[in-house]
């Protein structure tokens, strides 16, 4: 697969280099629009980036990789996202996420966010989405979920499956983009 | 970033600088005067630390992310300490104790003063009347929680690690851990085994996260090939994916590891290192002479590591350097003595040398020796060639140098070569006329030594027109095949000697290993050749010689053996 950066993109990036005092702190910038882009930080994307900051690509994918906002892989067409903070917590979150987890065949117990191989569910525990007065909540790509029950899971999963996966690194993914972590 | 050398002395024309300005500051109670400013890893002044001032007063701070020669990252916290500062009163002015000394205040934390405060000795100046308490409770339980807390995610594998022995972690536990832990809950696992390079295999559960490495290839050597990814205790040195770990000082991560997480893909798993035998030596891998610490059992090198002498190469090597031992101990080793191609002994080949060579008619002998031998068994070549009339050389060996250590000059000794006068300013230059003089028939016996002379315009056909070749070497090749008389030689490790560097450094190394079978150390027969055929040297120990040596040669200025220490003293050529 051939990485290419369209011109308006490059063009709006190499502006964006004008802002800062030294090139290297655009990089955060250039993470976010090329995810935005291309719906994951792709390898390629990480030594663009770094050749056009004049930077080492290991710099690039050491921001890569401590900020759980970018992704290293393609998402889900449909990516749940479960609060895992205090009150969605006592309200019964780590079931719901056990939930969709065990219904679309995911480890309930992986560190990372897991994507379906169909391409047409990401589930993801993620810290508070900040809507702690109608625990549990879910994020399902830009739609807020509030009070979810083990019905409304149901539907969310019964909704996404309608919907065609994404196929692996072509498509970009909306509302992949860096939304609240 | 400057090169890890020390920047060039002060010219003797120059007035002597004036005394530096100094701190006084106590060091768990004892009064030390320091210097206001210290070098920092780039040999610039900076303001003296806590941990500087500490080692000034014989007080060493536990540390791990801190090294002299890189820069100061602060991340371990294993040198916190508590410290204290004088109390200056609302007047500006130094409050005092009933006794009329100065009030200290300790450091305490802002919003709890009933707890002290640690600071890191690494990163925080020191300032007039400071107090360091570097052994006070506070202290100690500082260390210990850094401890812990490092303690927590390391696999405790010490048993199966290469590091054992020499790790810091390994030693601040005996020193300030407990025997218990306390952590019940289930470690982070980490990649295990990383292949990080050609010769770098990285256990990143080991890792206690000091960044060294990354400093070094970033700051020392221009590489910036490494990284911590990840975050929190899920933190993890990598280079990036498929990218690999390649520049020719990799290895000297593994010496900078405090721990076991770096290993060299060439020791891992082959030596306990305590079994180890440790000598001081000199690198023959180029001009430079890095300085070395070769690490051997029962006769058997097992590695080197760089031997810190800022006069040459500060803490580092290259690898190359660093991995040029394997041959010492090669099957094919020449280990006999051969006379007419039959097995000899030493005292019939050098009766037989002596013999011809005492009775050869001036200019009928030539020597070629070799910049990797010694200055001494150079001296002794040069006092044979002035009684035989001899014409004398040496063979150039150039590389690619690079911006650290490597230099383009590949002989350890090519100072010494032209010192001792056995070659001349461009080394070569006289190989064609001993060519013509074997070819001519006026050169009737040749002399080589750790030199195939074949590659160098001397052919087979040529040496076979010889009434006598005596060749020392160590390892065969064309030119040892073709010898009378072959006297099997001894490698760096395997002697002790001298080399000068090719910036003038003369420097002393010392024997690791014997020589096997019958291999000598050049100097012995050298010596029992010299003396028999050019009068006796009135010394039979090398230190003899080396005295003896530097009385004559003019350049060595004279210098005893005993005056040359272990990091060598730079002659003024």
């Amino acid at each position: 697969m051939s990485f290419s950066v369209p011109a308006p993109l490059e063009a709006r990036l190499d502006e964006l280099v004008t802002h800062y005092p030294v090139k290297r702190s655009a990089s955060l910038m250039f993470l976010h629009a090329l995810q935005e882009h291309f719906g994951y930080v792709s390898r390629e994307a990480v030594e663009w980036t770094a050749a056009k900051l004049g930077l080492q690509p290991i710099n690039v994918y050491e921001l890569v990789t401590f900020y759980p906002m970018f992704r290293q892989e393609p998402l889900g067409t449909t990516h749940v996202k479960v609060c895992r903070t205090l009150s969605c917590a006592l309200a019964g979150s780590a079931a719901l996420r056990e939930q969709f987890c065990k219904k679309l065949g995911l480890d309930s117990h992986a560190h990372a966010p897991q994507t379906t191989p169909d391409g047409k569910f990401t589930v993801e525990f993620v810290e508070c989405l900040a809507a702690c007065g109608s625990a549990p909540v879910v994020l399902v790509n830009e739609d807020l979920h509030e009070r979810v029950t083990a019905q409304a899971a149901e539907k969310i999963l019964s909704e996404g499956s309608r919907l065609e996966g994404a196929a692996k690194g072509k498509t970009p993914v909306k509302g992949a983009s860096g939304a609240a972590s | 970033m400057s090169a890890p050398v020390t920047p060039p002395a002060t010219a003797a024309t120059q007035a002597a600088p004036p005394p530096p300005e100094t701190v006084t500051v106590k060091v768990n109670g004892k009064t030390v005067q320091v210097p206001k400013t210290m070098p920092n890893w780039q040999g610039k002044p900076e303001a003296t630390t806590m941990l500087q001032a500490a080692r000034c007063a014989g007080v060493d701070i536990p540390h791990y992310c801190y090294h002299d020669k890189l820069p100061v990252a602060g991340n371990c916290r294993m040198c916190l300490v508590e410290f204290g500062t004088p109390m200056i009163g609302p007047d500006r002015k130094p409050v005092l104790n009933e006794d009329g000394s100065p009030k200290i205040a300790r450091s305490v934390l802002p919003y709890e003063p009933g707890t002290p405060r640690g600071a890191i000795a690494c990163a925080t100046p020191i300032s007039p009347g400071m107090e360091i308490y570097a052994d006070s409770p506070a202290t100690k339980q500082m260390r210990e929680a850094v401890l812990e807390s490092l303690l927590i995610n390391h696999p405790l594998d010490c048993p199966i690690c290469d590091q054992a022995g020499e790790c810091k972690l390994q030693e601040y536990s005996v020193q300030h851990g407990q025997a218990e832990s306390r952590f019940v809950e289930a470690k982070v696992h980490k990649p295990k085994a990383v292949d990080l390079g050609p010769r770098i295999i990285l256990d990143d559960e080991r890792c206690v996260l000091c960044t060294r490495c990354i400093r070094f290839t970033k700051d020392i050597v221009n590489d910036d090939a490494l990284g911590i990814v990840n975050r929190g205790s899920y933190n993890t040195i990598s280079a990036f994916p498929g990218k690999t770990f390649d520049n020719n000082y990799t290895l000297n991560t593994v010496d900078l590891c405090p721990v076991g997480a770096l290993t060299s893909k060439d020791f891992r798993f082959k030596m306990r290192v305590w079994f180890l035998k440790e000598t001081a030596s000199v690198c023959t891998t180029c001009g430079t002479g890095c300085n070395t610490t070769i690490g051997s059992r029962e006769g058997v090198v097992h590695r080197l590591e760089p031997r810190a002498n800022d006069a040459v190469n500060g803490p580092w090597m290259c690898d190359t350097g660093r991995l040029n031992y394997k041959w010492i101990a090669r099957a094919d080793r020449l280990k006999e003595v051969r006379v007419g191609g039959r097995k000899s002994t030493w005292s019939t080949a050098l009766r037989e040398i002596t013999a011809k060579l005492s009775t050869a008619p001036a200019g009928s002998v030539a020597i070629v020796a070799s910049a990797r031998q010694t200055n001494e068994e150079l001296f002794l070549l040069k006092r044979l060639a002035t009684k035989l009339g001899a014409i004398t050389d040496s063979i150039a060996r150039e590389g690619e140098p690079d911006r650290l250590l490597v230099s383009g000059d590949r002989n350890p000794n090519s100072t010494g070569a032209r010192l001792t006068g056995v070659s001349f300013t461009e080394a070569g230059i006289q190989l064609p006329k001993i060519a013509a003089g074997i070819a001519s028939g006026t050169i009737r016996s040749l002399i080589v030594f750790g030199e195939d002379v074949t590659q160098h315009g001397i052919d087979a056909s040529l040496l076979a027109k010889l009434d006598m070749l005596v060749v020392s070497d160590i390892l065969p090749n064309a030119t040892t095949e073709a010898a009378t008389h072959l006297l099997p030689g001894a490698a760096a490790p395997e002697k002790r000697g001298t080399f000068v560097n090719v910036k003038g450094r003369l420097q002393k190394f010392h024997k690791a290993v014997e020589a096997p079978g019958d291999a000598r150390p050049e100097i012995e027969f050298l010596q029992e050749l010299a003396d028999a055929v050019a009068g006796p040297t009135g010394t039979s120990t090398i230190e003899g010689l080396f005295n003896r040596m530097t009385a004559d040669i003019p350049a060595f200025g004279g210098v005893q053996w005993s005056a040359v220490g272990d990091t060598g003293v730079t002659l003024s050529l």
